[in-house]
């Protein structure tokens, strides 16, 4: 858990980072997301210590992160950048290995750690190991950042515009991958970007900072139905807050008791992964009423109905 | 096209380390310079060893060059030490464009004859291409990439040590090479104040108009120059190839 304290940055002509508190839950992701100049970086970067801030306190497990040296507490935190800052005269091996070489890991520890690591990052480690980070493509650079970035199985990760380099397809792959690697190592992740679909696709919590203010910080379903103000409201956009609504909401979780779908023969059938979004879209594409969801196994677990998709694309 | 060079390379090598050894085989060649009977190749003393003594010359010097430019830049490109660059530019144009036969003219009274003033005039003469190129090094290390080294909770040392300066070392490389290769023609005025060197056959061409001397001197000199050059451009390359920015 993070706890952030009326943390401050001001510089001589300007506050960067305006009294912010925020509790970041552990296991979770949160989302930091504002516009270029909002102070979001900066206040990401005041968790590590990169920048150290005014004012305030950050306590990461009840420990005041000021208590220890600085480049001391960032072995401990993950943290990974725009165009993922690999070492270009280190292998991927080495690359990853860097922390865990810091903290005095023994190699074999190591070797054992990067070849789980780019495994869970489907890059094969007989084929990628020794490969140096120019032999890569973009995406294979960005998971070998992400991979370093949790080497040291640290149990907090920061992110700071993560997905900016890639381009749209490989970026919606990539923050599948985050979120698979986050239910899988449980980490608490801290992430920040100015794209509000990406904070609603990764967010358990969303923060929308302003002018070194936090805004608002809440879920992001309060965020699209109770927002806080007239920028919260702009930024969730208000046309399509509906669809918003249904996106963040899987088949599993909104699915209705099975029982079989009207016209069963070409009925649509989805997976318990997919948003209500995707399914209504899929529904009026197929003419049809009703959708079958399945479980992992392909056997059918439940049943959506236009009439319930729509129930859940307004205000509770 | 890179196998030509390399036999290019090796023969250059093979002739120099021929004619340094057994430099009476070559007499028929450098003959027609002289006159009046003189010697065809140098008499008063052993080419290799006076090669072998223009090197340690050259290789001493420009370690002390290594040293404190790369020290210097390290210095200047710190967040603490950048007042001192215009200070440290200052100093080593100033070694640079101080003539170094005024070096030396200046040394001999303080230091006496012999390698003593040659070494200064040549350490002072080395030191800006590599000082000025180890600051173009580090400045330009990917900001990103140093930005990440001190994510990962690396100190400012091994920053340095492990990010930085591995970045940095093809450019330092070059100014190394540059600084070598303007180091080894510089020598030979070191002959002028008594210290061991091929300047000291074409001191003694010039003296005995024996443009047999002068050549001989000026050809092993040169191409121990371009072999100088082309061996740590090898070398630059094996680095840059690992160390290729994207």
């Amino acid at each position: 858990m993070i706890v952030i304290e009326s943390l401050t940055k001001r510089y001589e002509s300007m506050t960067a980072v305006d009294d912010v508190s925020m509790v970041v839950e552990r296991n979770s992701i949160t989302v930091v997301v504002g516009t270029s100049g909002s102070g979001k970086s900066t206040l990401l970067r005041m968790i590590n210590r990169l920048i150290e801030p005014t004012s305030g306190r950050v306590l990461i497990d009840g420990r005041d992160t000021e208590s220890e040296a600085g480049h001391v507490l960032r072995r401990r935190i993950g943290y990974v950048i725009q165009g993922h800052g690999l070492f270009p005269h280190r292998t991927v091996a080495e690359n990853i290995g860097t922390v865990p070489r810091l903290l005095g890991w023994e190699e074999s520890r190591i070797r054992t750690r990067t070849a789980q690591l780019l495994g869970a990052l489907q890059l094969d480690p007989g084929q990628y190991s020794e490969k140096y980070p120019h032999q890569l493509s973009g995406g294979q650079q960005q998971r070998v950042g992400v991979a370093r970035a949790l080497a040291a199985e640290p149990a907090v990760l920061l992110m700071d515009e993560p997905f900016g380099a890639l381009d749209p397809i490989i970026r919606e792959k990539a923050q599948d991958d985050l979120l698979d690697i986050q239910r899988k190592f449980g980490t608490t992740i801290v992430l920040v970007t100015h794209d509000i679909d990406e904070a609603f696709r990764l967010g358990d919590r969303v923060a929308v900072m302003s002018a070194g203010r936090l805004i608002q910080y809440d879920r992001p379903e309060v965020l699209v139905t109770r927002p806080a103000d007239a920028l919260v409201a702009r930024m969730t956009g208000s046309a399509e807050r509906a669809m918003r609504l249904l996106s963040l909401t899987t088949a599993g979780e909104a699915a209705l008791p099975w029982s079989a779908c009207e016209a069963a023969a070409d009925g649509v059938v989805v997976p318990t992964s997919a948003s209500l979004r995707e399914v209504l879209s899929e529904l009026l594409w197929r003419g049809s009423e009703c959708a079958t969801v399945l479980d992992a196994d392909g056997t059918p677990c439940g049943r959506l109905t236009v009439a319930s998709i729509m129930a859940r694309g307004r205000p509770s | 096209m890179r196998r030509a060079a390399t036999i290019l390379r090796l023969a250059a090598l093979g002739l120099l380390l021929a004619f340094l050894l057994v430099p009476q085989r070559f007499a028929p060649l450098f003959a027609p310079l002289t006159a009046g009977g003189a010697p065809a190749i140098y008499d008063q003393g052993n080419l290799w060893t006076l090669a072998l003594s223009h090197l340690a010359t050259v290789l001493a010097a420009c370690v002390g060059s290594i040293v404190i430019a790369v020290a210097l830049g390290i210095l200047v490109t710190r967040p603490g030490g950048q007042e001192f660059l215009p200070l440290s530019r200052a100093v080593v144009n100033f070694g640079q464009t101080f003539p170094p036969v005024a070096v030396l003219a200046l040394a001999v009274p303080l230091v006496g004859f012999g390698e003593k003033p040659t070494l200064i005039a040549l350490f002072l003469y080395g030191l800006l291409p590599i000082f000025e190129n180890t600051v173009v090094g580090l400045r330009t290390c990917p900001a990103t990439v140093l930005e990440a080294a001190s994510g990962m909770g690396m100190s400012a040392r091994q920053k340095l040590v492990s990010v930085e300066l591995p970045l940095a070392m093809p450019l330092i490389l070059e100014g190394v090479r540059i600084s070598l290769v303007i180091n080894i023609g510089t020598a030979t005025l070191g002959s002028t104040v008594a210290a061991k060197g091929l300047g000291e056959v074409i001191i003694a061409g010039l003296l005995s108009s024996n443009m047999a001397f002068v050549l001989q001197g000026g050809l092993a000199t040169g191409l121990m120059a371009v072999l100088l050059y082309d061996g740590v451009a090898a070398l630059e390359r094996r680095l840059c190839r690992t160390a290729r920015i994207d």
